[in-house]
């Protein structure tokens, strides 16, 4: 008749909730030292080899010899390093350099020319078989280049990086307006010559300046109006010419030939009438910039006035600067390129995170982490948050620590970085913590598939790493990198890409030679990581629920 | 006086039975023969894919271009040089294999000796087919005699040098990887440290624009350095002869083996 009382334990219920799960792995993950250890490790090597890259981006040499003993120590343009950026109305670095024959104008006006023929010269190395790279001075070729450029152009004034607003006919881009560096909209399509001339007709109404194209000089077409903010009442307005250096990349085993060639574009206008108060009776010729490219002896600029027609020649480019090797302004790095090292680091982390997995297999722990959260898939789940967020704080550090870093160091070494604007270092920073974190998580997924650690590594490595280096060294040659860096989850290191492509210039916009130029665009490059991350999740969900442990 | 004699005995024959103990080791595993058949397939797959997207273009070395498939292929060859010694540390073996054969560097030297071996043979057949590769697809991209490139062949002294110097450069990776792996023991942070260092070398260099320190970091880094050994044009240019490259390799190898000798030595397994 006695009762038998149920037993029970006086030990309270343990939780098993999802935020227990995740406080178990975030467990895990902080008390194993060599994990730990791993991630600082991630920190130090891509600080440590960003400031490397800004300590050989001085000029060494020139750096080690000390005029007077002990006086401070010069870097820059007077240790013959690169000559110093130019800046445009936006604050980014720009090349602005042509030939200009110009009057002033006073107040509101226009000026309307009618262009007849553009031709250029090449004088270089052009790409043929069994020459050597580099400028040599001995032939003169025919070298209209898709973005040779004359025709008329109103400027704020004759400084460097001034604001303007042209009209242009181009090599092979038809007729253009174009202004501050940057503004580029089509106009008329086609080549120009004397059987098929183009009018071109600018206008100034205060602030603003409308550009005009026509074929016959009766029927116009407005191409664009753009706003010049704080344009003074006399601007200097006429003719100009100027044509891009040529750039042609070859690539092969390990290291990239870059053929550079000056090229000059000689336009003829006639018809040239103006509009409003010019006070000046003659024109004026002169060459505007001129030290960022080196002008070939071979090409003769300046212009010629006959019987109302003109034939200006100039070489140069007006255009946005493009920093990396074989481009415009060389030797000024932007920020995103002391991040190389992201690479280094994120070696330590794929190993952390395969471990992560893989050492649950190996040691049996999986056993007993299965035991308490049977659920699979949510163990999974609580493994990649812990792990993602791991990685994305040492990625947020490597990359913050870098950047702040690199910046400090070059201002105190004299070395003047590429400029890019703030939002653009957010998206490097913030780029390249998600790029360690997917990555992480990729890593695994594949440790959930293969269990071993050697071989989750190696997969990992072999898919992100291994095509970023042939890449980056012109390993292989271009076509094949491109299309590397559009699949492979290197894509993902699109994030790191400082200065974006100007359709407007032609330059050597490649991943290889340290210019890091990628195919995609960031964020569609970081997609495809995420992808193959998604994908590598979902199969590693599927097996951790269909095999035995 | 028989143990003494048996303990003599087994001595004097420690080395044929320690390699073929390993060599048992070695070949019953199926991840080598995966891993080999990897190398080759990864090195000649991407020779070929090279050598088909290039057209002719001044300062293009046929024979680099054809052998490009290497720097993919040395990642593989790597991972098997690491997992010979590392499979064992994971999985405990290692404490039998000590027990057996207390000699350790003689383990070391055996595991070297047979790695080095069959990762010379898979290179040996994965630097032939990208010859084979080239030789076959880069006529067609103007490789030509009209151009000045003669068909590649083995009966060349360059050729034949950037040929060898190949096979025998994969084989100083797997003793570079073993020697790595036998010092930190763990797979994985064996194989994230011989990636990074036959990787790192060449990207910091590629994109350090100052040209001496480009030059100092390709001179002294294992697989920039190693790979002077396939220049067949331009040799004069390099930063050191073919031979020295593959000499600082030597050095990398030698350097790795004797710290992973003197860690296996020194510290309990």
């Amino acid at each position: 008749m006695t009762t038998i009382t149920k037993y029970r334990s006086p030990v309270q219920d343990g939780r098993d909730g999802f935020p227990q799960l995740l406080h178990a792995e975030w467990t895990k993950f902080r008390t194993v030292r060599g994990w730990v250890i791993g991630m600082i490790v991630a920190i130090l090597v891509t600080a440590g080899l960003g400031l490397f890259l800004v300590a050989a981006s001085g000029n060494v040499s020139c750096g080690s010899v000390s005029p007077s003993g002990s006086g401070p120590v010069q870097h820059g343009a007077a240790c013959g390093g690169p000559p110093p950026l130019t800046l445009g109305p936006g604050g980014e670095p720009v090349t602005d350099s042509f030939y200009f024959v110009r009057q002033p104008l006073a107040g509101n006006g226009s000026i309307t020319v009618r262009a007849t023929s553009l031709t250029a010269l090449s004088q270089g190395a052009v790409n043929t078989a069994n020459n050597t790279p580099g400028l040599h001075t001995g032939t003169l070729r025919p070298g209209l280049v898709p973005w040779s450029k004359a025709g008329i152009i109103i400027e704020q004034d004759l400084s460097q990086g001034s604001a303007y607003a042209a009209m242009m006919v181009t090599g092979g881009n038809g007729v253009r307006m174009q202004w501050n560096y940057t503004g580029d909209t089509p106009g008329l399509s086609g080549a120009v010559s004397a059987a098929s001339p183009r009018w071109l007709r600018l206008t100034r109404d205060g602030d603003t300046i409308t550009g005009y194209d026509s074929t016959d000089g009766a029927h116009w077409t407005q191409v664009g109006t753009v706003h010049l903010a704080g344009l003074p009442s006399t601007v200097q307005a006429g003719l100009f010419a100027t044509s891009p250096q040529y750039v042609a990349i070859s690539t092969s085993f390990g290291s990239g030939n870059i053929n550079n060639a000056v090229t000059g574009a000689t336009a003829v206008f006639d018809h040239v009438s103006r509009s409003g108060a010019w006070p000046a009776s003659t024109w004026t010729g002169g060459y505007i910039g001129g030290d960022t490219l080196a002008v070939a002896p071979g090409i003769a600029e300046g212009y010629h006035q006959a019987a109302g027609q003109f034939t200006v020649t100039g070489s140069g480019d007006i255009a946005p600067a493009i920093p990396g090797a074989g481009n415009t302004a060389v030797g000024h790095e932007p920020i995103g390129f002391f991040l190389a090292g992201t690479v280094a680091g994120l070696i330590a982390v794929i190993v952390v995170a395969a471990m992560f997995m893989t050492a649950e297999y190996r040691r049996g722990l999986i056993r007993t982490t299965l035991a308490v959260s049977p659920v699979r898939g949510r163990m999974l789940a609580a493994k990649a948050i812990v792990i993602g967020s791991a990685a994305f704080v040492t990625g947020l550090a490597a990359a913050a620590g870098t950047v702040i870093a690199a910046t400090e160091m070059a201002h105190a070494r004299g070395y003047a970085m590429f400029p890019v604007p703030w939002p653009v270092e957010l998206r490097l920073i913030a780029g390249t913590a998600a790029l360690v974190a997917v990555a992480a998580v990729l890593t695994l997924d594949v440790g959930t598939m293969v269990r071993r650690s050697a071989a989750a590594v190696m997969i990992v490595i072999v898919t992100i790493l291994v095509p970023y280096f042939l890449t980056f060294t012109a390993a292989v040659p271009a076509a094949i990198g491109e299309w590397l860096l559009r699949i492979t989850p290197a894509a993902a290191f699109a994030v790191q890409q400082s200065t974006p492509q100007y359709q407007q210039v032609q330059a050597a916009y490649t991943g290889g030679l340290g210019n890091g130029f990628f195919p995609l665009a960031p964020w569609a490059g970081f997609a495809v990581l995420c992808g193959w991350a998604a994908v590598a999740l979902a199969a590693a969900a599927y097996l951790l629920r269909r095999r035995d442990a | 006086m028989s143990l003494a004699l048996s303990a003599g005995q087994r001595s004097h024959r420690a080395w044929p039975e320690t390699i073929h103990a390993e060599w048992t080791k070695l070949r019953t595993l199926a991840s080598t023969w995966w891993l080999l058949a990897g190398a080759v397939a990864l090195t000649v797959a991407v020779s070929a894919a090279t050598v088909a997207a290039t057209a002719v273009a001044p300062g293009l070395d046929p024979v680099k271009l054809s052998l490009t498939g290497i720097q993919a292929g040395q990642a593989v060859v790597a991972i098997l040089a690491v997992l010979v010694i590392s499979n064992e540390y994971s999985t405990g073996m290692i404490r039998v294999t000590l027990t057996a054969m207390p000699r350790r560097l003689t383990v070391l030297a055996a595991k070297a000796a047979l790695a080095g071996g069959l990762v010379l043979a898979a290179g040996a057949l994965a630097i032939l087919a990208s010859m084979l590769a080239g030789r076959l697809i880069l006529p067609g991209h103007g490789f030509t005699l009209a151009n000045g490139y003669q068909l590649l062949s083995l009966g060349d002294g360059p050729v034949l040098r950037a040929a060898c110097g190949s096979v025998l450069y994969l084989a100083l990776i797997a003793l570079l990887s073993l020697g790595i792996a036998t010092a930190v023991r763990d797979s994985a942070v064996a194989i994230g440290t011989v990636l990074a260092l036959l990787y790192l070398f060449p990207i910091v260099a590629s994109v350090v624009s100052n040209q001496h320190w480009q030059r100092h970091l390709e001179q002294i880094g294992p697989m920039t350095a190693g790979l002077y050994i396939q220049a067949t044009i331009g040799v004069h240019a390099l930063p050191l002869t073919p031979w020295q490259g593959l000499g600082v390799l030597t050095l990398w190898a030698a350097g790795a083996l004797i710290l992973g000798g003197l860690v296996l030595r020194f510290r309990d397994a």
